[in-house]
């Protein structure tokens, strides 16, 4: 039972990353109908960052915002390459993203060597119903939760966020009220470059990121991106939670090399059950 | 307030629109009426900005917005927040003025805009477009797929709003006999082309316009008749 829930609360922390990484994924694919495959790439500089800032005495806080915004200006520069040029097909786009992961993964190599990378996190741990659960776990949870609502009260509230939503919902009627959606879509790419920071920062402590980490970081967010139909950031969080913790719990009762098969796995079935769901949502 | 001058708009090789030049007055109601395909809501659209022009000119003194061809509503938001973006190039926006103007939106704002009926829609629609607070309203298709008392209804209200706050309209409508009804001059497009001008009432007695794009239908006739008989369906 003890064991139970430490992979509970650890694949909850991890499916929370890939949730940040995933509604990422969705923001851009909502205003731009393009899927941005450099996502975790932008994560893994996130997490990199901090540690680099926090290594230069940058103190806790002020480090970890300082690196999610470098993210947030990385993911401006993608959509620049992206969609920056008006016209761009999405398919297009997509394989510039591709390309773009490639060239941060070598910047990546370049800046921070090819060796795990682990800044300082919350120490300690809780015991939550006898399990010993990390603190620095439990801030990626809370932290998760805190951005979630901060998005969802950004897209209902703020005009700003209308404007995104608009774009999203009728480009051609945004465009007619004189919203510039190539400059909503560079937002999305903004926006989505500090949801992938975040995710970045917060499990860098507990899961030393390289760029290897790319792959698995990139298809557990596109994984929880298509569980949440590319279009709705709340169930794309539910389905990187559902990702995590299955992950969590093959890692655990089976093998640990098998993590990123599942995400394939889950993936696959998720895009086989939704795929009319799928179709629906693209028509309407 | 708005001259377009020799205005040429191409889709690769097609040409729609071909060197078309007309005029419209600050406060003026103009018809634009055409056939299908005759190139009207790609010259209503080219006079929005949406549709970038191959040659020719578009100088407008005031500011333009649009209702759309099919509302084009923001279908998961709400009236107010469809509204609120019709707004989105001005700097202070007042809902107030719009619910004054278009009273029974102010009833409906927490709607879904996707969930209405057409004529509601195309009420938000107009209201939309008049949160920019425009000095012309270009509208495209007023009375497509609705009724014909919601579209008298929808009628009054341009006229309510010309009247009260001299705004001028530009009327894209194949539905002729309401173009003629509202509007006291008016344009006939063909291919691309304006090949009859002039005030509506004579518009609608000349026999070539009416033989060649209106059908056999008596459009003069029609036009003497009530208003609610206005949306009766025109043979093109």
């Amino acid at each position: 039972m003890t064991e139970l829930v430490a992979y509970l609360i650890s694949g909850i922390a991890l499916g929370s990353s890939f949730a940040l990484i995933g509604s990422g994924i969705v923001v851009v694919h909502r205003v731009t109908r393009v899927v941005n495959f450099a996502q975790g790439s932008v994560a893994i500089v996130g997490g990199m960052a901090s540690a680099t800032l926090l290594d230069g005495r940058l103190p806790h806080g002020l480090g970890e915002i300082a690196a999610v915004l470098l993210s947030g200006v990385l993911g401006l520069v993608i959509g620049l390459l992206a969609i920056g040029r008006r016209g761009t097909p999405p398919l297009i786009s997509l394989i510039v993203t591709l390309g773009a992961s490639m060239l941060v993964s070598a910047a990546i190599i370049w800046l921070w060597g090819q060796d795990p990378v682990t800044p300082p996190g919350l120490r300690g741990s809780v015991t939550i119903l006898g399990a010993e659960v990390e603190r620095q776990r439990l801030l990626v949870v809370v932290a998760t939760g805190v951005a979630f609502a901060a998005l969802a009260l950004f897209f209902s509230r703020s005009y700003l966020g209308k404007g995104l939503t608009a774009s999203a919902s009728n480009p051609f009627a945004a465009r007619m009220v004189g919203i510039d959606v190539r400059k909503m879509g560079l937002l999305a790419f903004g926006l989505a470059g500090i949801l992938g920071g975040l995710a970045g920062v917060l499990i860098a402590p507990s899961n030393p990121l390289s760029f290897y980490s790319d792959l698995p970081l990139v298809l557990g967010g596109f994984a929880a991106a298509v569980f949440g139909g590319l279009t709705s950031p709340l169930r794309t969080l539910l389905g990187g939670l559902c990702l995590g913790v299955a992950g969590q719990l093959t890692a655990g009762y089976l093998n640990g090399s098998y993590q990123t098969e599942m995400a394939l796995l889950l993936m696959l079935v998720i895009m086989i059950i939704r795929s009319r769901a799928l179709v629906q949502e693209e028509v309407k | 307030m708005l001259r377009i001058d020799d205005l040429v708009v191409r889709y690769g090789s097609a040409v729609a629109v071909d060197g078309v030049s007309f005029e419209v007055g600050a406060g003026e109601m103009v018809a634009l009426v055409g056939p299908n395909g005759a190139g009207k809501s790609t010259l209503i659209n080219a006079i929005s900005g949406l549709v970038p022009p191959h040659s020719g000119t578009v100088a407008c003194e005031g500011r333009i917005a649009q209702v759309p061809e099919g509302r084009q509503m923001f279908a998961d938001m709400s009236v107010e927040d469809n509204l609120l973006l019709g707004g989105w190039s001005i700097r202070n926006r007042d809902l107030g003025e719009v619910y004054d103007l278009l009273p029974d939106l102010a009833g409906m704002r927490k709607r879904k805009a996707g969930r209405l009926s057409g004529g509601q829609q195309q009420m938000v629609a107009v209201g939309r477009a008049l949160m920019a607070r425009p000095d012309l309203l270009a509208i495209d298709e007023l009375s497509l797929g609705l009724a014909p008392l919601v579209v008298a209804e929808l009628a009054e209200h341009l006229r309510f709003l010309n009247r009260e706050r001299g705004t001028a309209v530009l009327l894209v409508e194949q539905e002729v006999t309401l173009a003629f009804d509202v509007c006291p001059r008016a344009l006939v497009l063909e291919a691309g082309r304006i090949i009859a001008a002039g005030p509506s009432v004579e518009l609608a007695q000349s026999e070539t316009v009416r033989k060649a794009y209106f059908g056999d239908l008596a459009v003069a006739e029609m036009m003497t008749g009530p208003t609610a008989q206005a949306t009766t369906e025109v043979s093109t």
